[in-house]
Protein backbone atom coordinates (compact mmCIF):
# COMPACT_ATOMS: atom_id res chain seq x y z
CA UNK A 1 0.00 0.00 0.00
CA UNK A 2 2.49 2.47 0.80
CA UNK A 3 4.07 2.14 -3.05
CA UNK A 4 0.41 3.54 -3.71
CA UNK A 5 0.23 5.91 -1.64
CA UNK A 6 3.56 7.57 -2.82
CA UNK A 7 2.12 7.47 -6.48
CA UNK A 8 0.90 11.15 -6.48
CA UNK A 9 -0.01 11.69 -10.24
CA UNK A 10 0.28 15.76 -9.60
CA UNK A 11 3.99 15.46 -10.20
CA UNK A 12 4.64 17.40 -7.97
CA UNK A 13 4.61 16.10 -3.93
CA UNK A 14 1.83 16.20 -2.61
CA UNK A 15 0.46 19.43 -0.40
CA UNK A 16 2.99 20.22 2.44
CA UNK A 17 2.47 17.78 5.22
CA UNK A 18 3.48 20.74 7.67
CA UNK A 19 -0.38 21.91 7.37
CA UNK A 20 -2.59 21.62 10.36
CA UNK A 21 -5.86 20.28 8.14
CA UNK A 22 -3.32 17.42 7.50
CA UNK A 23 -3.12 16.05 10.72
CA UNK A 24 -7.06 15.38 10.58
CA UNK A 25 -8.40 12.34 9.93
CA UNK A 26 -9.60 12.37 6.16
CA UNK A 27 -12.82 10.88 6.41
CA UNK A 28 -13.76 13.51 8.86
CA UNK A 29 -12.21 16.19 5.69
CA UNK A 30 -14.48 14.51 3.64
CA UNK A 31 -17.61 14.91 5.01
CA UNK A 32 -16.64 18.21 6.19
CA UNK A 33 -15.86 19.24 2.89
CA UNK A 34 -19.55 17.48 1.62
CA UNK A 35 -21.17 19.56 4.43
CA UNK A 36 -19.77 23.32 3.37
CA UNK A 37 -20.20 22.43 -0.12
CA UNK A 38 -23.87 22.22 0.73
CA UNK A 39 -24.18 25.18 3.12
CA UNK A 40 -22.41 27.38 0.61
CA UNK A 41 -24.90 26.05 -2.16
CA UNK A 42 -27.96 26.79 0.46
CA UNK A 43 -26.99 30.27 1.12
CA UNK A 44 -28.37 33.14 -0.73
CA UNK A 45 -27.22 36.77 0.83
CA UNK A 46 -24.27 38.25 -0.66
CA UNK A 47 -22.77 38.93 3.28
CA UNK A 48 -22.84 35.27 4.42
CA UNK A 49 -21.25 34.23 0.87
CA UNK A 50 -18.47 36.80 1.28
CA UNK A 51 -18.03 35.17 5.14
CA UNK A 52 -18.33 31.57 3.51
CA UNK A 53 -15.31 32.77 1.14
CA UNK A 54 -13.67 33.92 3.98
CA UNK A 55 -13.87 30.73 5.93
CA UNK A 56 -12.33 28.93 2.76
CA UNK A 57 -9.72 31.65 2.45
CA UNK A 58 -8.94 30.23 6.16
CA UNK A 59 -8.92 26.54 5.50
CA UNK A 60 -6.76 27.35 2.34
CA UNK A 61 -4.07 28.67 5.48
CA UNK A 62 -4.63 25.55 7.36
CA UNK A 63 -4.03 23.37 4.65
CA UNK A 64 -1.17 25.52 3.32
CA UNK A 65 -2.46 25.40 -0.24
CA UNK A 66 0.55 26.71 -2.55
CA UNK A 67 -0.93 30.16 -3.47
CA UNK A 68 -0.42 30.02 -7.84
CA UNK A 69 -1.95 26.61 -8.35
CA UNK A 70 -4.52 27.12 -5.74
CA UNK A 71 -5.82 30.45 -8.02
CA UNK A 72 -4.95 29.02 -11.16
CA UNK A 73 -7.65 26.53 -10.26
CA UNK A 74 -10.25 29.19 -9.65
CA UNK A 75 -9.59 30.99 -13.05
CA UNK A 76 -10.47 27.81 -15.00
CA UNK A 77 -13.41 27.48 -12.88
CA UNK A 78 -14.88 31.40 -13.40
CA UNK A 79 -13.41 31.00 -17.26
CA UNK A 80 -15.79 27.97 -17.08
CA UNK A 81 -18.60 30.09 -16.10
CA UNK A 82 -17.83 32.88 -17.62
CA UNK A 83 -20.77 32.85 -20.72
CA UNK A 84 -23.54 32.73 -18.02
CA UNK A 85 -22.15 35.39 -15.93
CA UNK A 86 -21.90 37.65 -18.71
CA UNK A 87 -25.28 37.23 -19.77
CA UNK A 88 -27.10 36.80 -16.03
CA UNK A 89 -27.40 40.66 -15.69
CA UNK A 90 -28.73 41.04 -19.36
CA UNK A 91 -31.36 38.45 -18.66
CA UNK A 92 -32.36 38.81 -14.94
CA UNK A 93 -35.32 41.35 -15.11
CA UNK A 94 -35.35 43.85 -12.65
CA UNK A 95 -33.93 47.67 -11.82
CA UNK A 96 -31.53 48.61 -14.66
CA UNK A 97 -28.20 49.87 -13.71
CA UNK A 98 -26.70 50.67 -17.37
CA UNK A 99 -28.24 50.62 -21.04
CA UNK A 100 -25.99 49.02 -24.02
CA UNK A 101 -28.75 49.86 -26.46
CA UNK A 102 -31.81 47.36 -26.06
CA UNK A 103 -29.88 45.96 -23.18
CA UNK A 104 -30.12 46.45 -19.82
CA UNK A 105 -27.92 46.01 -16.80
CA UNK A 106 -30.39 44.38 -13.49
CA UNK A 107 -29.33 44.99 -10.33
CA UNK A 108 -31.06 41.56 -9.37
CA UNK A 109 -28.77 39.98 -12.38
CA UNK A 110 -25.68 41.39 -11.27
CA UNK A 111 -26.30 40.15 -7.64
CA UNK A 112 -27.27 36.61 -8.95
CA UNK A 113 -24.18 36.82 -11.08
CA UNK A 114 -22.47 38.03 -7.44
CA UNK A 115 -23.51 35.24 -5.44
CA UNK A 116 -22.72 32.79 -8.26
CA UNK A 117 -19.66 33.27 -8.75
CA UNK A 118 -18.97 33.69 -5.06
CA UNK A 119 -20.43 30.60 -4.37
CA UNK A 120 -18.53 28.60 -6.89
CA UNK A 121 -15.21 29.81 -5.68
CA UNK A 122 -15.79 29.35 -2.26
CA UNK A 123 -16.65 25.79 -2.32
CA UNK A 124 -13.81 24.90 -4.43
CA UNK A 125 -11.62 26.82 -2.33
CA UNK A 126 -12.81 25.00 0.81
CA UNK A 127 -13.03 21.86 -0.80
CA UNK A 128 -9.61 21.49 -2.38
CA UNK A 129 -7.75 22.78 1.44
CA UNK A 130 -10.30 19.44 3.23
CA UNK A 131 -9.97 16.75 0.65
CA UNK A 132 -7.73 17.95 -1.97
CA UNK A 133 -4.54 17.50 0.47
CA UNK A 134 -5.90 13.95 1.09
CA UNK A 135 -3.40 11.40 -0.05
CA UNK A 136 -4.74 9.28 -3.24
CA UNK A 137 -4.54 6.29 -1.42
CA UNK A 138 -5.89 7.30 1.93
CA UNK A 139 -8.66 8.67 -0.05
CA UNK A 140 -10.05 5.64 -0.91
CA UNK A 141 -9.77 4.17 2.41
CA UNK A 142 -11.50 7.15 3.79
CA UNK A 143 -14.46 6.27 1.13
CA UNK A 144 -14.58 2.56 2.59
CA UNK A 145 -15.03 4.50 6.16
CA UNK A 146 -17.98 6.18 4.93
CA UNK A 147 -19.96 2.97 3.94
CA UNK A 148 -19.35 3.62 -0.22
CA UNK A 149 -19.33 -0.07 -1.88
CA UNK A 150 -16.67 -2.14 -1.49
CA UNK A 151 -16.38 -2.38 -5.28
CA UNK A 152 -16.86 1.12 -6.04
CA UNK A 153 -13.76 1.73 -3.39
CA UNK A 154 -11.66 -0.70 -4.57
CA UNK A 155 -12.52 0.47 -8.17
CA UNK A 156 -11.13 4.16 -7.15
CA UNK A 157 -8.13 2.87 -5.21
CA UNK A 158 -7.28 1.08 -9.04
CA UNK A 159 -7.68 4.20 -10.40
CA UNK A 160 -5.48 6.17 -8.94
CA UNK A 161 -2.95 4.03 -8.73
CA UNK A 162 -3.77 3.66 -12.81
CA UNK A 163 -4.04 7.71 -13.11
CA UNK A 164 0.24 7.61 -12.05
CA UNK A 165 1.08 4.96 -15.04
CA UNK A 166 -0.98 5.97 -17.33
CA UNK A 167 0.44 9.45 -16.87
CA UNK A 168 4.05 8.25 -17.23
CA UNK A 169 2.67 6.15 -20.01
CA UNK A 170 1.11 9.13 -21.95
CA UNK A 171 4.68 11.34 -21.45
CA UNK A 172 6.78 7.86 -22.81
CA UNK A 173 3.79 8.09 -26.05
CA UNK A 174 4.18 11.52 -26.57
CA UNK A 175 7.70 11.78 -26.45
CA UNK A 176 8.44 8.89 -28.95
CA UNK A 177 5.75 11.34 -31.40
CA UNK A 178 8.33 13.74 -30.87
CA UNK A 179 10.93 12.08 -31.68
CA UNK A 180 9.48 11.52 -35.07
CA UNK A 181 8.48 15.39 -35.38
CA UNK A 182 4.88 15.67 -34.24
CA UNK A 183 4.05 18.85 -33.23
CA UNK A 184 0.33 19.18 -31.81
CA UNK A 185 -1.42 21.40 -34.35
CA UNK A 186 -5.17 22.19 -35.04
CA UNK A 187 -5.09 19.56 -38.36
CA UNK A 188 -7.18 16.75 -38.67
CA UNK A 189 -3.72 14.83 -38.75
CA UNK A 190 -2.72 15.66 -35.43
CA UNK A 191 -6.14 14.61 -33.88
CA UNK A 192 -5.85 11.81 -35.44
CA UNK A 193 -2.26 10.96 -33.88
CA UNK A 194 -4.27 12.05 -30.74
CA UNK A 195 -6.73 9.33 -31.35
CA UNK A 196 -4.15 6.77 -31.92
CA UNK A 197 -2.13 7.94 -28.88
CA UNK A 198 -5.15 7.50 -26.52
CA UNK A 199 -5.65 3.88 -28.01
CA UNK A 200 -2.36 2.87 -27.85
CA UNK A 201 -2.51 4.12 -24.12
CA UNK A 202 -5.69 1.70 -24.00
CA UNK A 203 -3.64 -1.13 -25.18
CA UNK A 204 -1.15 -1.00 -23.51
CA UNK A 205 -2.92 -0.38 -20.22
CA UNK A 206 -5.06 -3.25 -20.93
CA UNK A 207 -2.57 -5.28 -20.88
CA UNK A 208 -0.71 -4.09 -18.08
CA UNK A 209 -4.19 -4.79 -16.18
CA UNK A 210 -4.70 -8.18 -17.15
CA UNK A 211 -0.59 -9.22 -16.36
CA UNK A 212 -1.62 -7.01 -12.68
CA UNK A 213 -4.47 -8.93 -11.57
CA UNK A 214 -3.26 -12.44 -12.82
CA UNK A 215 -0.56 -11.72 -10.66
CA UNK A 216 -2.34 -10.39 -7.64
CA UNK A 217 -5.31 -13.14 -8.26
CA UNK A 218 -1.92 -15.75 -8.11
CA UNK A 219 -1.86 -13.88 -4.48
CA UNK A 220 -5.06 -14.93 -3.35
CA UNK A 221 -6.98 -11.61 -4.41
CA UNK A 222 -10.29 -12.00 -4.95
CA UNK A 223 -11.34 -8.70 -6.28
CA UNK A 224 -11.72 -7.36 -2.63
CA UNK A 225 -9.14 -5.27 -0.32
CA UNK A 226 -8.41 -6.26 3.50
CA UNK A 227 -8.94 -2.49 4.49
CA UNK A 228 -6.37 -1.23 7.21
CA UNK A 229 -8.11 -0.87 10.53
CA UNK A 230 -9.31 3.07 11.00
CA UNK A 231 -7.77 4.85 13.75
CA UNK A 232 -10.27 6.36 16.27
CA UNK A 233 -10.79 9.92 15.89
CA UNK A 234 -8.45 12.05 18.24
CA UNK A 235 -9.38 14.77 20.24
CA UNK A 236 -8.73 17.12 17.68
CA UNK A 237 -10.36 15.67 15.14
CA UNK A 238 -13.51 16.55 17.68
CA UNK A 239 -12.49 19.95 18.27
CA UNK A 240 -11.48 20.72 14.67
CA UNK A 241 -15.08 19.06 13.15
CA UNK A 242 -17.21 21.02 16.23
CA UNK A 243 -15.69 24.34 15.13
CA UNK A 244 -16.17 24.04 11.55
CA UNK A 245 -19.64 22.67 12.20
CA UNK A 246 -20.72 25.78 14.59
CA UNK A 247 -19.06 28.30 11.71
CA UNK A 248 -21.30 26.59 9.07
CA UNK A 249 -24.35 26.65 11.34
CA UNK A 250 -23.96 30.28 12.46
CA UNK A 251 -23.54 31.16 8.58
CA UNK A 252 -26.78 29.00 8.06
CA UNK A 253 -28.63 30.42 11.02
CA UNK A 254 -28.01 34.02 10.05
CA UNK A 255 -29.17 33.25 6.32
CA UNK A 256 -32.12 31.93 7.64
CA UNK A 257 -33.17 34.96 10.12
CA UNK A 258 -31.78 37.46 7.35
CA UNK B 1 -16.65 21.67 -20.00
CA UNK B 2 -19.16 19.25 -18.63
CA UNK B 3 -17.64 20.24 -15.30
CA UNK B 4 -20.87 22.13 -13.70
CA UNK B 5 -19.37 23.91 -10.85
CA UNK B 6 -21.45 24.46 -7.16
CA UNK B 7 -24.21 27.20 -6.85
CA UNK B 8 -25.05 27.05 -10.40
CA UNK B 9 -27.88 24.73 -10.56
CA UNK B 10 -31.30 24.62 -8.15
CA UNK B 11 -32.26 22.65 -6.10
CA UNK B 12 -34.76 20.81 -7.79
CA UNK B 13 -31.87 19.76 -10.57
CA UNK B 14 -29.26 18.66 -7.54
CA UNK B 15 -32.09 16.84 -6.27
CA UNK B 16 -32.95 15.23 -9.27
CA UNK B 17 -29.49 14.22 -11.16
CA UNK B 18 -28.62 13.33 -7.82
CA UNK B 19 -31.46 10.51 -7.42
CA UNK B 20 -30.51 9.47 -11.11
CA UNK B 21 -26.92 9.21 -11.01
CA UNK B 22 -27.46 6.94 -7.47
CA UNK B 23 -29.66 4.75 -9.66
CA UNK B 24 -27.43 4.62 -12.62
CA UNK B 25 -24.38 3.73 -10.58
CA UNK B 26 -26.11 1.20 -8.22
CA UNK B 27 -26.95 -0.77 -11.66
CA UNK B 28 -23.73 -0.76 -13.05
CA UNK B 29 -22.20 -1.23 -9.70
CA UNK B 30 -24.40 -4.52 -9.52
CA UNK B 31 -23.29 -5.44 -13.08
CA UNK B 32 -19.33 -4.56 -12.68
CA UNK B 33 -18.03 -8.12 -12.50
CA UNK B 34 -14.75 -8.02 -9.79
CA UNK B 35 -12.37 -9.76 -12.71
CA UNK B 36 -13.43 -6.33 -14.62
CA UNK B 37 -12.63 -4.02 -11.80
CA UNK B 38 -9.09 -3.47 -13.15
CA UNK B 39 -9.98 -2.65 -16.59
CA UNK B 40 -12.39 -0.15 -15.23
CA UNK B 41 -10.26 1.86 -13.59
CA UNK B 42 -7.91 1.52 -16.81
CA UNK B 43 -10.39 3.32 -18.45
CA UNK B 44 -11.73 5.85 -15.67
CA UNK B 45 -7.73 6.92 -15.47
CA UNK B 46 -7.71 7.89 -19.31
CA UNK B 47 -10.61 9.68 -18.84
CA UNK B 48 -9.19 11.56 -16.04
CA UNK B 49 -5.67 11.94 -17.76
CA UNK B 50 -7.24 13.15 -21.09
CA UNK B 51 -8.76 15.79 -18.99
CA UNK B 52 -5.12 17.29 -18.76
CA UNK B 53 -4.40 16.86 -22.38
CA UNK B 54 -5.18 20.27 -24.49
CA UNK B 55 -5.64 19.16 -28.25
CA UNK B 56 -5.36 22.45 -30.14
CA UNK B 57 -8.64 23.40 -32.62
CA UNK B 58 -8.38 26.92 -34.71
CA UNK B 59 -7.33 29.58 -31.73
CA UNK B 60 -7.94 27.67 -28.68
CA UNK B 61 -7.47 24.05 -27.10
CA UNK B 62 -9.62 21.69 -25.53
CA UNK B 63 -9.98 18.71 -23.46
CA UNK B 64 -10.98 15.36 -25.00
CA UNK B 65 -14.23 13.68 -23.01
CA UNK B 66 -14.09 10.49 -24.10
CA UNK B 67 -17.33 9.37 -23.18
CA UNK B 68 -18.42 7.77 -26.59
CA UNK B 69 -14.83 5.88 -26.15
CA UNK B 70 -15.48 4.60 -22.30
CA UNK B 71 -19.37 3.65 -23.59
CA UNK B 72 -17.98 1.35 -26.91
CA UNK B 73 -15.35 -0.45 -23.90
CA UNK B 74 -17.05 -0.63 -20.76
CA UNK B 75 -20.75 -0.35 -21.60
CA UNK B 76 -22.38 -0.30 -18.39
CA UNK B 77 -18.62 -0.21 -16.13
CA UNK B 78 -18.82 3.21 -18.04
CA UNK B 79 -20.84 4.93 -15.11
CA UNK B 80 -19.01 3.84 -11.91
CA UNK B 81 -15.94 4.52 -13.58
CA UNK B 82 -17.05 8.02 -14.46
CA UNK B 83 -18.30 8.57 -11.26
CA UNK B 84 -14.85 7.78 -9.85
CA UNK B 85 -13.46 9.82 -12.01
CA UNK B 86 -15.42 13.00 -11.79
CA UNK B 87 -14.78 12.75 -7.28
CA UNK B 88 -11.41 12.53 -7.89
CA UNK B 89 -10.93 15.58 -10.59
CA UNK B 90 -13.68 17.14 -7.88
CA UNK B 91 -11.28 16.51 -5.19
CA UNK B 92 -8.08 16.91 -6.20
CA UNK B 93 -8.39 19.61 -9.44
CA UNK B 94 -11.66 21.20 -8.40
CA UNK B 95 -13.23 20.69 -11.70
CA UNK B 96 -16.95 20.29 -11.22
CA UNK B 97 -18.55 21.01 -7.75
CA UNK B 98 -19.25 17.83 -5.10
CA UNK B 99 -23.24 18.94 -4.91
CA UNK B 100 -23.12 19.19 -8.79
CA UNK B 101 -21.50 15.46 -8.75
CA UNK B 102 -24.81 13.26 -9.44
CA UNK B 103 -25.49 16.34 -12.43
CA UNK B 104 -22.23 15.85 -13.60
CA UNK B 105 -22.31 12.08 -13.67
CA UNK B 106 -25.90 11.81 -15.39
CA UNK B 107 -24.70 14.15 -17.90
CA UNK B 108 -21.47 12.61 -18.87
CA UNK B 109 -22.41 8.74 -18.25
CA UNK B 110 -25.82 8.44 -19.76
CA UNK B 111 -24.37 9.59 -23.04
CA UNK B 112 -21.86 7.15 -22.67
CA UNK B 113 -24.75 4.52 -21.89
CA UNK B 114 -26.63 5.54 -25.02
CA UNK B 115 -23.08 4.79 -27.31
CA UNK B 116 -23.21 1.30 -25.48
CA UNK B 117 -26.30 0.88 -26.42
CA UNK B 118 -26.98 1.91 -29.63
CA UNK B 119 -23.36 1.11 -30.94
CA UNK B 120 -21.73 -1.03 -29.06
CA UNK B 121 -23.24 -4.10 -30.36
CA UNK B 122 -22.56 -2.71 -33.92
CA UNK B 123 -18.97 -2.95 -33.48
CA UNK B 124 -19.15 -6.68 -32.19
CA UNK B 125 -19.72 -8.37 -35.28
CA UNK B 126 -17.25 -6.38 -37.59
CA UNK B 127 -13.72 -6.39 -37.39
CA UNK B 128 -13.18 -3.84 -40.56
CA UNK B 129 -10.74 -0.80 -39.57
CA UNK B 130 -12.78 1.44 -42.07
CA UNK B 131 -15.98 0.57 -40.32
CA UNK B 132 -14.77 0.85 -36.69
CA UNK B 133 -13.64 4.45 -37.82
CA UNK B 134 -16.93 5.25 -38.93
CA UNK B 135 -18.94 4.30 -35.73
CA UNK B 136 -16.21 5.63 -33.51
CA UNK B 137 -16.54 8.90 -35.45
CA UNK B 138 -20.48 8.17 -34.60
CA UNK B 139 -19.53 7.54 -31.04
CA UNK B 140 -17.62 10.81 -30.32
CA UNK B 141 -20.18 12.92 -31.57
CA UNK B 142 -23.06 11.28 -29.77
CA UNK B 143 -21.10 11.22 -26.39
CA UNK B 144 -20.36 15.10 -26.97
CA UNK B 145 -23.72 16.07 -28.35
CA UNK B 146 -25.41 14.31 -25.72
CA UNK B 147 -23.77 15.74 -23.07
CA UNK B 148 -23.71 19.31 -24.42
CA UNK B 149 -28.01 18.84 -24.75
CA UNK B 150 -27.93 17.62 -21.03
CA UNK B 151 -25.59 20.43 -19.53
CA UNK B 152 -27.98 22.87 -21.42
CA UNK B 153 -31.34 20.89 -19.87
CA UNK B 154 -29.91 21.26 -16.65
CA UNK B 155 -29.14 25.13 -16.48
CA UNK B 156 -32.44 25.67 -18.27
CA UNK B 157 -34.23 23.42 -15.84
CA UNK B 158 -32.93 25.67 -12.99
CA UNK B 159 -33.38 28.85 -13.81
CA UNK B 160 -35.28 30.28 -16.94
CA UNK B 161 -32.40 33.80 -16.52
CA UNK B 162 -29.94 30.61 -18.19
CA UNK B 163 -31.81 30.37 -21.28
CA UNK B 164 -30.17 33.13 -23.52
CA UNK B 165 -27.01 32.07 -22.39
CA UNK B 166 -27.90 28.40 -23.77
CA UNK B 167 -26.65 29.04 -27.46
CA UNK B 168 -23.34 30.36 -26.51
CA UNK B 169 -22.76 26.81 -23.86
CA UNK B 170 -24.07 24.89 -26.74
CA UNK B 171 -21.65 27.26 -29.19
CA UNK B 172 -18.56 26.36 -27.02
CA UNK B 173 -19.34 22.04 -27.81
CA UNK B 174 -18.54 22.90 -31.62
CA UNK B 175 -15.11 22.61 -31.12
CA UNK B 176 -15.39 19.62 -28.63
CA UNK B 177 -17.48 17.56 -31.01
CA UNK B 178 -15.27 18.22 -33.65
CA UNK B 179 -11.98 16.89 -32.31
CA UNK B 180 -14.03 14.28 -30.08
CA UNK B 181 -15.33 12.23 -33.02
CA UNK B 182 -12.07 12.42 -34.75
CA UNK B 183 -9.84 11.55 -31.91
CA UNK B 184 -12.47 8.78 -30.87
CA UNK B 185 -13.16 7.42 -34.37
CA UNK B 186 -9.45 6.90 -34.55
CA UNK B 187 -8.99 5.34 -31.19
CA UNK B 188 -11.70 2.85 -32.36
CA UNK B 189 -10.39 2.24 -35.13
CA UNK B 190 -6.90 1.27 -34.27
CA UNK B 191 -8.52 -0.51 -30.97
CA UNK B 192 -10.77 -3.06 -33.62
CA UNK B 193 -7.41 -3.53 -35.51
CA UNK B 194 -4.30 -4.13 -32.79
CA UNK B 195 -7.01 -5.23 -29.97
CA UNK B 196 -10.46 -6.02 -30.90
CA UNK B 197 -11.60 -7.91 -27.68
CA UNK B 198 -11.93 -5.03 -25.84
CA UNK B 199 -14.96 -4.15 -27.27
CA UNK B 200 -16.20 -7.89 -26.58
CA UNK B 201 -16.11 -9.28 -22.47
CA UNK B 202 -17.23 -6.08 -20.98
CA UNK B 203 -20.85 -5.56 -22.81
CA UNK B 204 -23.44 -6.98 -20.70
Amino acid sequence: MSALVRADWRAEPAASPAGRLQALAPELRLVLAAAFALVTVLLGQIPQLLAALALAGLLAVLARLPLARTLRRMLALDGFMLPLLLVLPLSVPGVPVARFGPFALSVEGLAEAARILLTANATVLAVLALAGTIEPARFGHACQRLRLPAKLVTLLLFTVRYIAVLQQEYRRLRQAMRARAFRASGSRHSWRSFGHLFGMLLVKSFERAERVTAAMRCRGFTGRYYWPEAPPLTASDWRFGLLLGLATALLLASEALA
Amino acid sequence: MAHIPDGVLSAPVLIGGGLLAAGLVTVGVKRLGEAQIPQTAVLAAVFFVASLVHIPVGPTSVHPLLNGLMGLVLGWAAVPAILVALLLQAAFFGFGGLTTLGVNCCNIAVPALAVALLLGPRLRIQQDRRRAFLIGLAAGLLGVGLTALMVCAALALSGPAYVPALGLVLLSYGPLALVEAVVTAAATGLLCQVKPEIFAPAHG
